[in-house]
């Protein structure tokens, strides 16, 4: 009976949908964590950045190709080298109805480098915000700053007069004992209004009538629903009760696309995984080795790169869904070098090399590994150690939840480590700044985990971060991306292949930072 | 009896500091949230001044004082994940896992006793023999596997129920229900059976052996002689006195539904305070795990209290105080 009627609703959803394309169709779907805060500078997480995008808008955006696209900004120009002139797009009005202005934009950009702002990250380099006129705003920079425009993409916009009135010119403090207006409201200039929100429950959202732009797409409501465990979120699509899942387990991807109601989209992360090597310390912390570090020796990196089967990873861990690469950076980011070949897999070469360096007879070592943050990590890590059991090393696998694994790492607690990045900016620069810089204590080498330092590479990189001739920077670029793999600073492993699953009747655009665009969304 | 019931009080204050005591002393190994809070271009300076404001950089103890003081005031912090007062977040969460838990309880009581009585009766018949084979199951089968059974069975291949949710919450109050709605009860109904399985089945075994204990009891033999019927034998003497192991039994286990709901609401995604808990493990959100085992370590108490008061009522041999008292 329940069944009789949901298919006459369905039937009659159906024929409203021929009969008028584009009305009012819901899109309901799920992911395994929950938004965290509407303020858009209390907390810097990619999926919370991703939901607050739908409601607040940035000067700029980025295009199907990241190329770097007007959103609020209509044009702008570099007036003077640590200058640039923003033009902003007039008539623009706030989901509550005040008007968009300079006032806006400086009032976020202070906001947003104030003390307890956690998106800071996102201005670096950025001194101050100045309005010019109504509209017209000027950033003024500590330097030549190549990727500002880049970086302004997930700088989200916020009205002065809404955050006076509600008391939150000030961004959350988490020691205070009391939440923000802004943590469960929002009010932007962006294509949806949130309607309500109950954490780890549901949060609905609805299309802002008033919207400057014009969607693609034609999801009129959203509707989320955070599902912690993966066999549930499979299974709440396979019966409909979600359209889409932006994490589909790896497992379930077969049942998944052998339903004839489901489809999966496959597409590149602009994230590359690899093996950082502790090339700092004299002495490694975790391996009997003493004295030294055979780290530091060109030839034992050499070895440990060249014994990696990347497509025997690919073949059978990954299902296919990987590309090797001996590149810092993918494809979509900006800066890539197409001749940065994938190294060549020998264990013979990697055997011979070992025993120039003296390590004939191998050496023990500990891989550290998260289990729950990359797909198949602690897999990945495993089928390394029988790799490099090959070449005489005994590894001991230490695989550990996201929570405690980065905490380790990033005191430098380690010997040998896994790591992913994703290029946020799409800019080589972000990586090669965070990844390969010499660690610095003052914002370079961040994520250098294995303190990997070379003055060369150093003064490359601070060469980029200044030039503004495009060719020119691009070649930097390109010799330092070479210098960081014939160094082997990094074991490179492979880019990811991310799933998206949804119903059949669910159109959307992958992108490659794994970031759902709502307005580009269609339901047939 | 009052200076009982202070003393239990007063224990109960001591376990709860004991628990938070060694919560705090684990929380050290539960990961970094400022790593997850800032991502993962923050500058080291914000890092450092973040954790020192949120006094993760002090010994454990030292926190463990503070979180006591702080808990004195009333006051358990915000949540670092989703910057809600963890007071408020538990007050929200509690009704959802109350009523999964209590609907479990009943589940387990109204099928389970009977069950039990019958099994006890006549244990040579074939019901009894299947009902018995299956109880093993269902203490064996782990809950996590059961709902997920449950729901690809109900949800994906029938399409009866919802995989995963509350449905429609009716607010009376500060409290939240799902009681009053169609989608609300529609989805209580597996997480409930996933919950409630394991008392159940728990409860049966229990009530059977305790009844053939019973009937083989001299008085069970002579209220028969003196020619009572099968009902008044049955349920008016052998079955109220198997009643006193369950009351405790199923009184204790109350307090491990509720507290276990953890994995039941995970897989449900029912919006209870077990998936709260969860949540805040993967975030090292410290101030909701902290309040969480010690709202937890006070139900145990309560109920254990609660419990041992109703031994008083149940079983007249403990009221050494009343002169006079007599047993049936």
């Amino acid at each position: 009976m329940r069944k009789g009627v949901s298919l006459c609703i369905s039937a009659l959803f159906a024929t409203m949908l021929v009969a008028a394309p584009g009305y009012a169709s819901t899109f309901r779907w799920a992911s395994q964590g929950d938004i965290l805060t509407f303020d858009p500078y209390a907390q810097n997480e990619s999926f919370n950045n991703t939901f607050n995008s739908y409601v607040y808008e940035s000067l700029v955006q980025y295009d199907k190709k990241f190329a770097v696209v007007p959103q609020l900004a209509v044009k702008w120009e570099q007036i003077a080298p640590t200058q640039w002139r923003f033009h902003l797009r007039p008539n623009v009005k706030f989901q509550e109805g005040e008007p968009f202005t300079a006032d806006d934009v400086v009032f976020s950009i202070h906001r947003q480098l104030s003390k307890r702002s956690m998106t800071k990250s996102y201005l670096v380099g950025v001194v101050d915000a100045k309005k010019v006129d109504d509209l017209t705003v000027d950033l003024i920079t500590d330097g030549p700053a190549p990727v500002l425009l880049r970086q302004l993409t997930d700088v989200r916009i916020m009205s002065k007069s809404w955050c006076e009135k509600h008391n939150v010119v000030e961004v959350q403090d988490y020691v205070a004992k009391e939440e923000t207006y802004a943590v469960s409201h929002a009010n932007g200039t962006g294509p949806y209004i949130l309607k309500s929100r109950e954490p780890d429950v549901k949060t609905v959202m609805e299309a802002n009538p008033h919207w400057w732009g014009k969607p693609e797409g034609n999801v009129t409501e959203i509707v989320y629903t955070p599902i912690k465990s993966a066999a549930t979120r499979t299974a709440a699509l396979l019966s409909g009760e979600v359209d889409f899942v932006l994490d589909p387990p790896p497992q379930d991807l077969p049942k998944l696309k052998s339903d004839p109601n489901i489809k999966v989209v496959e597409g590149t992360e602009s994230r590359t995984v690899f093996i950082g090597m502790d090339q700092k310390r004299d002495e490694l912390l975790y391996s009997n080795v003493k004295g030294k570090n055979p780290f530091k020796d060109l030839r034992v990196r050499q070895a440990l790169n060249m014994a990696v089967d990347r497509e025997a990873i690919k073949r059978t861990l990954m299902r296919g869904q990987s590309i090797p690469t001996g590149e810092l950076i993918t494809p979509e980011v900006y800066g890539y070098d197409p001749t940065i070949k994938v190294p060549p897999f020998s264990v013979a070469k990697a055997k011979a090399l070992l025993k120039e360096a003296g390590y004939a007879k191998g050496f023990e070592v500990t891989l550290d590994c998260p289990n729950d943050r990359y797909i198949n990590d602690a897999l990945i890590c495993q089928a390394l150690t029988s790799m490099w059991a090959k070449i005489g090393l005994k590894v001991k696998l230490d695989a550990m939840p996201k929570a405690q694994y980065f905490a380790k790492i990033n005191k430098l607690d380690t010997s040998l480590y896994m790591l992913g990045w994703a290029v946020a900016t799409f800019d080589a620069q972000d990586a090669l700044i965070n990844l390969v810089h010499t660690r610095d204590g003052k914002g370079s080498g961040e994520y250098n985990d294995g303190s990997y330092s070379n003055p060369k590479m150093d003064a490359l990189i601070e060469k980029i971060k200044g030039e503004t001739d495009v060719p020119k920077r691009l070649a930097l670029i390109h010799d330092a991306l070479r210098m960081h793999a014939q160094d082997v600073a990094h074991v490179m492993l492979h880019q990811q292949i991310i799933p998206w699953a949804m119903r059949k009747n669910i159109a959307v655009t992958h992108s490659a930072d794994n970031r759902l665009r709502m307005w580009w969304v269609h339901v047939n | 009896m009052t200076a009982f019931v202070i003393r239990r009080l007063l224990q109960a204050i001591v376990v709860m500091l004991v628990v938070a005591f060694v919560a705090f002393s684990l929380f050290q190994y539960v990961g970094d949230p400022v790593q997850l809070m800032m991502g993962q271009f923050a500058t080291p300076a914000d890092r450092i001044r973040l954790t020192h404001e949120l006094g993760l950089d002090q010994p454990f103890y030292v926190q463990f004082f503070h979180f006591v003081v702080n808990a004195l005031h009333g006051q358990f912090g915000v949540s670092l994940r989703i910057g809600k007062p963890v007071s408020v977040l538990l007050a929200q969460r509690l009704p959802a896992t109350l009523e999964l838990s209590i609907c479990a309880a009943l589940l387990a009581l109204a099928a389970g006793i009977p069950a039990g009585v019958y099994a006890g009766l006549r244990p040579n018949s074939w019901l009894a023999r299947t009902a018995m084979s299956a109880s093993l199951l269902g203490v064996s089968l782990p809950t996590f596997l059961i709902g997920i059974l449950l729901i690809l069975v109900f949800a994906v291949k029938l399409g009866w129920l919802p995989a995963f949710g509350r449905g429609d919450v009716v607010h009376l109050g500060g409290w939240s229900t799902g009681l009053l709605t169609r989608s609300g009860l529609l989805s209580l109904i597996m997480p409930t059976i996933t919950l409630g399985l394991f008392q159940l089945t728990l409860i049966m075994r229990l009530v059977r052996s305790e009844m053939l204990e019973v009937l083989r009891a001299d008085y069970i033999k002579f209220a028969r002689a003196r020619g009572l019927s099968d009902r008044a034998v049955n349920f008016g003497h052998a079955l109220k006195n198997t009643l006193v192991p369950v009351i405790t039994i199923t009184g204790l286990q109350l307090g491990s539904i509720i507290a276990f709901s953890i994995i039941t609401e995970q897989v449900f995604q029912w919006p209870g305070m077990g998936l709260l808990f969860v949540q805040a493990v993967s975030y090292a959100d410290i101030p909701v795990m902290a309040a969480y085992l010690c709202l937890i370590a006070l139900v145990f108490v309560v109920i254990n209290l609660i419990v041992d008061l109703l031994y008083y009522v149940v079983d007249p041999r403990l009221r050494i105080d009343r002169a006079g008292a007599s047993g049936h």
